[in-house]
């Protein structure tokens, strides 16, 4: 085990990169504390695939180096990582059984059969496999199939990490909580680094103690769910986490007052810090505008009502403002003013939160 | 009553295929079992003979002897193309611009017609002008494959190898194409060898594919005609003479319409009794 560090990553699947899009990973500085849980967070296609594949050593980066602890792994291939990989699709070995399977790696690398039996069935009970351990691994069900994955890197002994590449992408519904409650579990247990990919929100915030946010290949954000939630430094994160995301008004700024088509609003962005000749906008979470006497005044436009709770969608000249209403909440019938929470209330300098530095 | 109406009339729609079937296999198919059990004589009068000739080709060294020399052809052509094809598909690319280019390649034997084949190894292996005859014999080979029984099996198993064995690769290489990329990634960090890989990945991909392939290939080369002949012509004497040929020396040769009819019965029984074998066999795992 081990803590790993990302030192001025870049990647690019082109022989000859010469513009700025042929990156997948422009440019990237990442470290993961030992034993904790992460995730990385993102769209389809932004390069959290690519960076997961760097750190397992299936792809060498064209740039940057990779280290476990204070060595430096840059080099080395997967097999000497000795990391495991969850893939999205569940990957076994179809003719051999259950047990084979778990016991594969350990095979490849030499131990001795008495060893590899008492490996195997400590993990097998680890993951709840005993009792399918001689049946055909190819005749498992999909969650059943992803427990093998995970299995085969958890036999081997002092794994630096294991990487979950969407593991949950083919899993039924109902089975998905509670494969999610298991990595849990095990991560509990074990205390193993791992960091888990993938491009839901709920997985992501729900599992893992840090999410690292990456949009076109590069971090937005790194932070734990509260941070990403409460104060997303740029507008990609406030939109991509959240349901619905935070809604984003243009702004202005005047003598370190900001304003939303003129109406005042109070942020918590430090006054000295906005920089000028900047698109600015502000940002704030329906979770954290409330209609009110004086403010914003908006007209309502629709209602819909998602089980828990109500998202009223407001506006404001060509401004869409969303906030979230409880059940018991009555919608004002009259004209109505939103008022938003001013420490939730973001100003963001072309795209970045005020008061911080880019990443 | 469910209420359902019942129009008996859409039988008349099954008709046109009915009749399509009809002229085309079971006529036929029929037409050679009524052959297979007469004796006939000129003037197309016939008398019934029952079992007769399926006795006699049943009993005959000469059949006999052309069911042998066919199992030995197939099972060599077999033993030397399933696995040739599998280790060519392996060493194809998988990716880049070069993988058009050999799947061209490959494909080019497959598209030249049977007995231009044989006409073309005809003249390659002549001993004294023919590019390969020639070359055996100044490397001091004695190859002569219109008089030695064994230089006639070699250039027969040889033109088999190099006509069909890029059917192999195809379907192999088709079923190589269809594993996805992380079980190749699982398996390196799994550490598994190449051998492993190959083992437990690729050769179980390939399963299905390769079943066909074996399928397709045994009933081919269980009927193998039109190149044989032009190559050898069943010979030196019968060194070569396969079932199909034999066949038709038989049938259209001889005339003997009633051998001739049985022994093509017993041939195609026997091709649907092994085809059977080998599919229950390779499909048996498949099933638990």
């Amino acid at each position: 085990m081990a803590r790993i560090d990302l030192r001025n990553l870049r990647h690019s699947y082109r022989a000859n990169p010469q513009q700025e899009s042929d990156w997948a990973i422009k440019r990237l500085d990442l470290s993961w504390a030992e034993g904790s849980a992460n995730a990385l967070l993102g769209p389809s296609g932004c390069g959290k695939t690519t960076l997961l594949n760097i750190v397992s050593g299936l792809l060498r980066p064209t740039e940057g180096t990779v280290f476990f602890g204070e060595r430096d792994v840059t080099a080395l291939s997967a097999a000497e990582r000795n990391i495991a990989q969850v893939f999205q699709f569940p990957v076994v070995y179809d003719t051999m059984s259950v047990y084979d399977n778990l016991a594969f790696p350990l095979r490849n690398r030499g131990m001795s059969e008495r060893d590899v039996d008492a490996r195997v069935r400590e993990i097998a009970s680890l993951l709840d496999l005993d009792a399918t351990l001689g049946d055909r691994a190819a005749g498992l069900t999909a969650d059943g199939k992803q427990k093998i994955s995970l299995g085969r890197g958890l036999v081997r002994s002092d794994v630096n990490v294991i990487m979950f590449d969407e593991p949950l992408t083919v899993i039924d519904p109902h089975l998905k909580w509670r494969l999610r409650s298991k990595l849990k579990e095990l991560h509990r247990r074990l205390g193993t680094t791992m960091i888990y990919v993938t491009h839901d929100q709920t997985e992501a915030l729900t599992f893992a103690d840090q999410v690292v946010v990456i949009n076109d290949g590069v971090v937005v954000q790194a932070g734990s769910p509260v941070d990403l939630f409460e104060r997303p430094q740029h507008t990609f994160v406030g939109h991509f986490i959240g349901s619905p995301g935070m809604n984003l008004l243009p702004a202005t700024v005047e003598n370190g007052i900001v304003r939303f088509a003129g109406h005042v609003i109070a942020t918590a962005a430090p006054q000295a810090a906005v920089p000028s000749g900047a698109r600015l906008e502000i940002g704030v979470r329906p979770e954290f505008v409330s209609f009110a006497d004086t403010g914003v005044p908006v007209e309502i436009v629709k209602v819909s009502d998602t089980g828990r709770n109500r998202i009223v969608e407001t506006r404001h000249g060509q401004s869409t403002i969303r906030l979230l209403l409880d059940e018991d909440e009555v919608l004002p019938t009259e004209s109505v003013c939103l008022r938003f929470d001013p420490s939730y209330t973001q100003l963001y300098a072309d795209g970045w939160r005020v008061g911080t530095e880019p990443t | 009553m469910s209420g359902k109406t019942t129009n008996q009339k859409a039988w008349w729609l099954v008709l046109p295929v009915l009749l399509f079937v009809a002229f085309n296999a079971i006529i036929p198919l029929m037409t050679v079992v009524n052959y297979s059990v007469q004796e006939t004589f000129g003037n197309n009068r016939f008398f019934f003979e029952g079992v007769k000739w399926f006795e006699e080709i049943l009993n005959s060294s000469r059949f006999h002897e052309a069911l042998q020399r066919q199992l030995m052809f197939t099972a060599t052509i077999l033993a030397i193309e399933i696995p040739l094809g599998v280790l060519i598909a392996l060493s194809m690319p998988r990716k880049g611009p070069w993988v058009s280019v050999c799947l061209v390649l490959m494909a080019m034997p497959l598209l030249i017609p049977w007995n231009v084949v044989g006409a073309m190894w005809n003249i390659l292996a002549l001993p004294d002008i023919g590019l390969l005859g020639h070359t055996l014999n100044a490397m001091g080979f004695d190859y002569n494959y219109t008089r030695q029984p064994n230089s006639a099996w070699f250039t027969l198993v040889a033109m088999d190898v190099w006509h069909w064995t890029s059917l192999v690769v195809l379907l192999a290489y088709a079923g190589l194409s269809a594993i996805p990329d992380a079980y190749y990634q699982a398996a390196k960090i799994d550490g598994a060898s190449q051998w492993a890989i190959f083992r437990y990945i690729q050769l179980p991909k390939m399963k299905r594919v390769l079943m066909i392939a074996v399928l397709l290939r045994f009933m081919d080369s269980f009927m193998i005609y039109t190149e044989a002949v032009v190559l050898t012509g069943g010979g030196p004497g019968n060194a070569t003479t396969l079932l199909s040929i034999d066949l038709v020396k038989i049938a259209l040769g001889q005339f003997d319409l009633g051998p001739g009819a049985a022994m093509s019965l017993i041939y195609f029984l026997i091709i649907l009794l092994l085809s059977w074998v080998f599919y229950t066999v390779m499909t048996k795992d498949e099933e638990q």
